[in-house]
């Protein structure tokens, strides 16, 4: 018996609700942000992710609510991204009652904001979500690049070495979205998390291209994830996160049931 | 009406823990407080913590509560979660060391950057997730709580207190180590019970019907 390999479900919130696009388009309602989250919980769910997808910094707000009444009655680990970029920003995430949030975009242009939030409130609440996409081509060595603006703009950074660089930074923990298998349901990028994993010491969450349940095993197994996010799997109930924790458990990894 | 305070000195998820309070609680008062008075004069209290070792001690001296939390861990129903834990001991080996407050001896340590599981496999640091929690001792607070339960742990340092009888409950991460101890009326947990679910709840619930003996 050891430390459990986690099943993540992950919340994508636009102006206060659920939603699930195919590679960041085409955005489908997928329900109450505090509704869902309670479902999850019920099933078993290790930690809940909410990413705050809304466009406007108007509307901010909206998921410092969420949280707040999430945080109220669900009593698991809570990680809220999306918008998160000075210190205030992850105050006022950790005061509504995240444990840890996650920074992307604002790592990417400044690195140092992730030395300073890891040093005030600490690594365990620092998550740097890394968005990568494969630049190799076909018969060349394995490359990813990271990308920011959900996907859409290439920085020219290795994913590896951004990862080690984050992790030093004081990250305590690695987001890993692999933005071509994002929505695509045929799963993780497994030479990529593995890549991560390998590099760094913190954990890593493998996030990404869930279709089948198969595929959270080879994430751990495979990609040697440490946690596995999904979204749209359990979104529109294709699967109980109970259902996949109990096919992980018959596979022989180690889950809380 | 019975209060409970949860400590406020700036470190961790004290909203978290009170909302996990209350809701097994609805019957007691629960305040987040820096006030030394309001902890003086509380039923029972709560004392969280995340973050550095040597920010959680300067930030309770500047707030000028370190006195108070050590009378109240002589006197009543007393909980330390995480770093609420740690900083129990006389001496942590973050920060490249830090006093702390010396409530008992030992010293708080560091994992290490190259711990391996049973299969020989890296295991990363911090310890972050749901681990078995293994009772040492029979203990209100572990009334109704299987032995064996996962609760939720994100730490990177450990507490090796001298006194063994302290210890309450121990679990593996590439070594054996405290995760609970407990002495007269003080109770401390290295996971977050605030955050494990049904198993975490019962512990606080636990807690809060406890008298302190």
């Amino acid at each position: 018996m050891s430390l459990a390999k986690r099943i993540i479900p992950c919340l994508d919130v636009k102006n206060g609700r659920v939603v699930k696009g195919v590679q960041f388009v085409d955005i489908r309602d997928a329900g109450d942000p505090v509704e869902v989250a309670r479902r999850y919980d019920r099933e078993g769910a290790d930690e809940i992710t909410f990413l705050d997808i809304t466009a406007s910094s108007d509307d901010r707000e909206t998921i410092v609510h969420v949280v707040e009444k999430v945080a109220e009655q669900v009593f698991i680990p809570l990680t809220v991204g999306g918008g998160i970029r000075e210190v205030k920003d992850v105050r006022r995430m950790l005061n509504a009652g995240a444990d840890k949030v996650a920074i992307n975009t604002a790592a990417v242009f400044n690195p140092e904001f992730v030395k300073e939030a890891s040093e005030r409130v600490g690594s365990q609440c620092i998550v740097v979500a890394i968005d990568a996409k494969k630049v190799s081509t076909e018969g060349e060595k394995n490359r990813w690049e990271i990308f920011t603006h959900g996907g859409r703009k290439p920085t020219g950074i290795d994913a590896i070495e951004w990862a080690i660089k984050m992790a030093d930074f004081g990250a305590g923990e690695i987001l890993l979205t692999s933005m071509d298998r994002d929505g695509t349901k045929i799963g993780f990028d497994l030479e990529l998390t593995a890549a991560i994993s390998d590099a760094v010491n913190v954990p890593v969450i493998a996030s990404g291209g869930v279709g089948n349940l198969d595929h959270l095993v080879d994430g751990v197994t495979k990609g040697k994830a440490d946690a596995v996010l999904a979204a749209s799997i359990f979104h529109f109930a294709e699967y109980s996160v109970e259902q996949a924790k109990r096919h992980m458990a018959s596979k022989g990894i180690e889950v809380r049931l | 009406m019975a209060q409970i305070v949860v400590i406020d000195y700036g470190m961790g998820n004290l909203r978290s823990v009170a909302k996990a309070v209350e809701h097994v609680a609805p019957d007691q008062s629960v305040i987040i407080s820096s006030d030394a008075s309001e902890i003086a004069n509380a039923d029972r209290v709560v004392f969280p913590g995340q973050g550095a070792a040597r920010d959680c001690m300067r930030e309770l001296e500047d707030r000028e509560l370190t006195q108070v939390v050590l009378n109240s861990a002589k006197e009543k129903p007393f909980l330390g979660i995480c770093m609420g834990m740690q900083i129990l001991l006389n001496h942590s080996e973050e920060n490249e060391g830090i006093e702390c407050l010396g409530l008992y001896a030992g010293n708080v340590r560091f994992f290490g950057n190259d711990l391996k599981g049973e299969q020989n496999e890296k295991l990363k640091i911090p310890h972050m997730g749901w681990n078995n929690v293994d009772q040492t001792i029979d203990h209100p607070l572990w009334q109704n709580i299987k032995n064996h339960s996962r609760f939720y742990f994100v730490h990177s340092y450990y507490m090796d207190p001298e006194d063994k009888s302290l210890v309450a409950a121990t679990c593996d991460y590439g070594i054996n180590f405290v995760s609970a101890i407990a002495k007269d009326n003080v109770f401390a947990v290295q996971c977050h019970p605030e955050k494990s679910a049904q198993d975490g709840l019962q512990l606080l619930k636990n807690f809060t019907l406890w008298n302190g003996d």
